[in-house]
């Protein structure tokens, strides 16, 4: 079945780096697009003049993912854009130290942000996209997790099960037409790698980092109908660091 | 506004959410089982959010594992509106 008249996308964390980059990818397929944000206004609306100087719709919709009501946020995007049909969790927050330094906030705080909250947003998703039998989940995650790096023992921890959420998800919907999806980026340049080792062509075989954008197509796939097949799996964008 | 928790509310709002999910109209009745009606887990959690949206009465995940009939779907219902 096609994507429905109106079909809303809600990106959490979307008022800058691969958020908004994901947040203008869907809007160039059509998607309307709810740019959620917990702090960035500026960013958040930047994204969102950015969509609509290319004829796309969109709305900045404010909300810390860990605190808010998901039923608060989809309400406001389907009350300013439409039917929310696709999730994208890609609100995440690192809080990077050796395992033996890592304190129960540092644990807590990067759990419920990258894994809890992304759960919460989903079930939340679930319901209307069983009603329409239609939907599109996708899930942030990272090539750590699958992968060690050392100093981000919670951040794996909580990128890993969210691969794990992924599969489930997608298994119990699937017969909905609702696909539940993860992407996987490796070193991309946002501002939250921008502290991290700058010789990243020693690791990467394509020898670069990626772009946001490049993020932003895969989500844009995953989210089309041309990906209706494609369900509990995880594309990575990672210049073949995984391989 | 939620309707009003009657049996009878409850079993036609049942009856007439069933056929959505596969279940032949004509073999819907208080006794059949779900798995009669080839009505699984996923289909009865859709179920509950019918029945939440319409009577305000919220079916938890335990209380759906336990129910075989149509029957014991309308009772339960019934009895959590209190």
């Amino acid at each position: 079945m096609p994507r429905p008249d109106g079909a809303t996308a809600l990106v959490t964390g979307a008022s800058k780096g691969i958020g908004a980059a994901i947040a203008k990818a869907l809007a160039a397929d059509g998607w309307l697009v709810a740019v959620n944000y917990r702090s960035d206004e500026e960013g958040a609306q930047a994204t969102v003049a950015a969509i609509e100087e290319q004829s796309g719709r969109a709305a900045a919709i404010h909300g810390d993912v860990v605190d808010a009501d998901p039923g608060d946020l989809f309400a406001a995007a389907e009350e300013q854009l439409g039917p929310v049909l696709a999730l994208v969790n890609n609100a995440g927050v690192r809080a990077d130290n050796l395992a033996i330094q890592i304190d129960d906030d540092d644990w807590d705080k990067v759990l419920d942000t990258n894994l809890s909250a992304a759960f919460r947003l989903t079930k939340r998703a679930l319901r209307p996209m069983l009603k329409a039998r239609y939907g599109r989940v996708v899930n942030i995650a990272s090539v750590v997790g699958p992968r060690a790096n050392a100093g981000q023992a919670n951040y794996a921890a909580a990128k890993a099960g969210l691969i794990g959420m992924t599969k489930t998800v997608a298994h119990e919907v699937a017969r909905r037409g609702i696909t539940v999806n993860a992407v996987a980026p490796g070193f991309i340049e946002t501002d939250m790698t921008k502290d991290l080792a700058a010789d990243v062509a020693q690791v990467v075989p394509a020898r670069r980092a990626g772009k946001p954008e490049e993020v932003g197509a895969a989500v844009r796939f995953l989210a089309s109908d041309d990906a209706a097949y494609v369900t509990g799996t995880t594309l990575y964008v990672d210049g073949g660091m995984s391989a | 506004m939620a309707t009003a928790v009657t049996p009878e509310a409850v079993e036609k709002v049942v009856f007439d959410a069933l056929p959505q999910f596969g279940a032949e109209p004509s073999e819907i009745t208080r006794e059949a089982t779900f798995e009669d009606l080839d009505v699984d887990s996923l289909d009865l959690a859709e179920l509950s959010q019918i029945i939440e949206d319409e009577f305000g009465v919220q079916l938890k995940g335990d209380d759906v594992g336990k129910i075989k009939t149509v029957g014991d779907a309308i009772d339960l219902v019934v009895s959590r509106a209190g």
